[in-house]
């Protein structure tokens, strides 16, 4: 399926309620959610991703981790043939307050196409998704 | 006359049970060696012969049987290879429906089988074939590819295609076009992490009694068997599940985990959900079958004596002899170079029952679910792989070994949880139960037409210890 997303909480990270809400609006939008859920290790996202043949990886961090969870997996998702992969992450990505810029820069050098601030609309992650993945605007 | 015989065509043996469907009983029961070498139905005429006269000695010298139902496990068992996409994923699920098929599985292959992969496969020459990859909807290309390695290959063995549901036309197109013998099933993982082994497993069993019995040299046009149903360790599964789920009518003995310790193998099954029993844990990975099976290729008390002697160690097996100075690599080595040993002296049935611990220790760990845990800064985060067989209501055992032993639950103990390895979810407090009669696999085939009564078969004849 063209619109197969994954889904899940990385790193050892248990936060589920924002995963729950994602998973909705996702699905809602039409989209084939593959909700690996919390805990969710970089393998399992790859795993996943390749039997599922999906197109977009969205990643929740919201424990304050999500640099060293993080890193890596764009090197790993090459390794495993997932070469168009599209990576969303999203949540409260470092402990405390950063400079927001600095932030999502340092994700986007980790090979992420799309990095949200806390407390994100998962919307606009949609909206994003649909023109990444040059999807037709729903009526 | 309501009569059954059943019959087990074993790779030594040929076991033959009598049972007695009115009064629910079983009559006599019978056993002959049976060789690679020697026609496989001349061990069988000979355990007849056997039972005959045991069954006059009981005063029923012209029993006539109604019906008579085999399952076999002879030249090797059912030997299959199964491939998938991702080894913890499609490749796994393909190698669990194999081996809840009652297979054993000679290797499991993942991603793009490539030309040495072929010549592989063909040397390991397998009864059949299970491909798998992808879940419906998700992954096409490598199962496509996998095809066509294979359509090209033309080996002359049987296909069960069991992958993501979007690639089976073009499958059944590719494999019709090469002449391949071959079945379409359903997906063995139709979503992400859900097993689906059922429809495979019994598309392997259709393969099996249709084509494989008989190239084992097993015929059933004679006239002296009805019917072939299924490789030995599926008939054992079979009796597992009704023993601990029960009937309509009886009830079963619920949640359990059953070891069979043989001379090549040690084969685990569960019956339970191994859902976590603990609070707090999470568990992870490909779903669980209800009815599982693993097998142990290295560990078995005479053909892999050896190998289980490198996979326990000779420190851990002189411990369970509570004798720092036995030769137990002499002991393993000559086991395994003659395969038939019976044990004659005291000293021997202690070796035998010390290799017997640890093909139950090693085996039970392998087969239980474990835990691993995540630090997190507020302290530590538990996630469960495999089944938590914590809860288990009962622990059986089969298989010469524990028949023969003096103390069959000392043997059986070694697979309980152990406080030193805590992560390993192994059965808690179980009851201890021994099948002293070898019935499990002739229950099984029984269950097919006669549940209830081989549900209460085994209740009598599984002692508990
Ligand atoms: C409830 C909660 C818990 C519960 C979680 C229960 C559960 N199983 O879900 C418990 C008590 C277990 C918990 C534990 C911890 N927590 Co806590 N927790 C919270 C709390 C109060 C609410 C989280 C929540 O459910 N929010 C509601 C959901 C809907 O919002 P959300 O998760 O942010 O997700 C939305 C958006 O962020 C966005 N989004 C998320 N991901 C993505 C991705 C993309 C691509 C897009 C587009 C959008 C998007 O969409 C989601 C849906 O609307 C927050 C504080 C807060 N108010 O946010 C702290 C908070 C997340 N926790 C925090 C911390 C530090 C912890 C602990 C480490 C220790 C602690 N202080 O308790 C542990 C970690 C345990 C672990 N291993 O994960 C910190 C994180 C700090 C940081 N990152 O800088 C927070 C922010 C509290 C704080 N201010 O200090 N926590």
């Amino acid at each position: 399926m063209t619109n197969t997303v994954v889904l899940g909480v990385i790193g050892a990270d248990c936060h589920a309620v924002g995963n729950k809400i994602l998973d909705y609006a996702f699905s809602k939008a039409g989209f084939n959610v593959v909700n690996i859920g919390v805990l969710s290790s970089q393998e399992e996202f790859i795993n996943a991703a390749e039997e599922t043949g999906a197109k977009a990886m969205i990643i929740s961090s919201l424990y304050g981790h999500g640099e060293i969870d993080c890193r890596g997996l764009r090197e790993k998702c090459d390794e495993a043939g997932l070469d168009d992969m599209l990576l969303y992450v999203g949540g409260n990505l470092v402990v405390g307050k950063h400079d927001w810029e600095e932030v999502k820069e340092k994700f986007l050098a980790m090979g992420f196409n799309r990095v949200y601030p806390p407390g994100a609309d998962p919307e606009q992650g949609i909206r994003d998704l649909r023109d990444d993945l040059k999807l037709p605007k729903p009526e | 006359m309501n009569n059954y015989l059943l019959i087990d065509f074993g790779s030594t043996y040929t076991k033959l049970t009598a049972v007695d469907l009115n009064a629910e009983a079983i009559l006599g029961t019978a056993k002959s060696y049976t060789t690679v070498e020697t026609d496989i139905m001349t061990g069988y005429e000979a355990a007849l012969v056997e039972l005959k006269a045991t069954l006059a000695a009981k005063g029923r010298p012209d029993l006539e049987f109604d019906r008579k139902l085999a399952c076999s496990s002879a030249a090797g068992g059912l030997k299959m290879v199964a491939i998938g996409l991702v080894q913890e994923l499609t490749a796994e699920a393909a190698k669990r429906a194999a081996l809840g098929a009652g297979a054993r599985v000679l290797q499991v292959f993942d991603h793009d089988l490539t030309r040495r992969d072929i010549e592989k496969i063909a040397a390991l020459k397998p009864d059949m074939l299970l491909l798998a990859g992808g879940t419906d909807g998700g992954n096409q290309t490598c199962i496509l590819h996998n095809a066509k390695r294979l359509a090209e290959a033309k080996l002359p063995v049987p296909i069960v295609v069991a992958g993501n549901k979007s690639a089976m036309d073009d499958i059944d197109d590719l494999f019709k076009e090469a002449e391949l013998i071959y079945s379409m099933s359903d997906n063995v993982m139709p979503k992400l992490n859900v097993l689906n082994v059922d429809p495979a497993r019994e598309e392997i069993r259709e393969i099996f009694m249709q084509r494989i019995t008989h190239a084992k040299g097993i015929h059933t046009a004679t006239g002296m068997i009805d019917d072939i149903l299924m490789p030995t360790p599926a008939a054992v599964l079979k009796a597992a599940e009704l023993l601990s789920k029960g009937t309509d009518l009886e009830d079963g003995i619920g949640t359990l985990v059953m070891v069979d310790i043989g001379g090549a193998t040690t084969d685990v099954y569960s019956i339970c959900d191994g859902e976590p029993t603990q609070p707090g844990v999470t568990q992870k990975g490909l779903e669980e079958p209800f009815a599982k099976r693993t097998v142990e290729g290295d560990l078995g008390m005479r053909y892999s004596a050896l190998s289980l002697k490198e996979a326990a160690g000779s420190k851990r097996i002189r411990a369970y002899l509570k004798d720092d100075l036995a030769d137990v690599d002499a002991a393993c080595r000559h086991r395994s170079l003659q395969p038939d040993m019976i044990p004659q002296s005291p000293e021997e049935r202690h070796m035998d029952e010390a290799i017997a611990k640890a093909a139950v220790a090693l085996s039970v760990e392998r087969h239980a679910g474990c835990l691993e845990s995540y630090y997190s800064p507020m302290g530590v985060v538990i996630s469960q792989l495999g089944k938590d067989l914590g809860n288990a209501a009962a622990f059986i055992g089969t298989g010469g070994v524990l028949v023969a032993s003096e103390n069959p639950k000392a043997i059986l103990q070694e697979g309980l949880y152990d406080q030193e390895t805590p992560t390993s979810l192994r059965p808690k407090s179980p009851a201890f139960k021994l099948d002293q009669d070898y019935i499990l696999s002739a229950m099984g085939l029984l269950s097919q037409d006669h549940p209830d009564t081989a549900l209460r078969i085994m209740k009598r004849h599984i002692v508990t210890l």
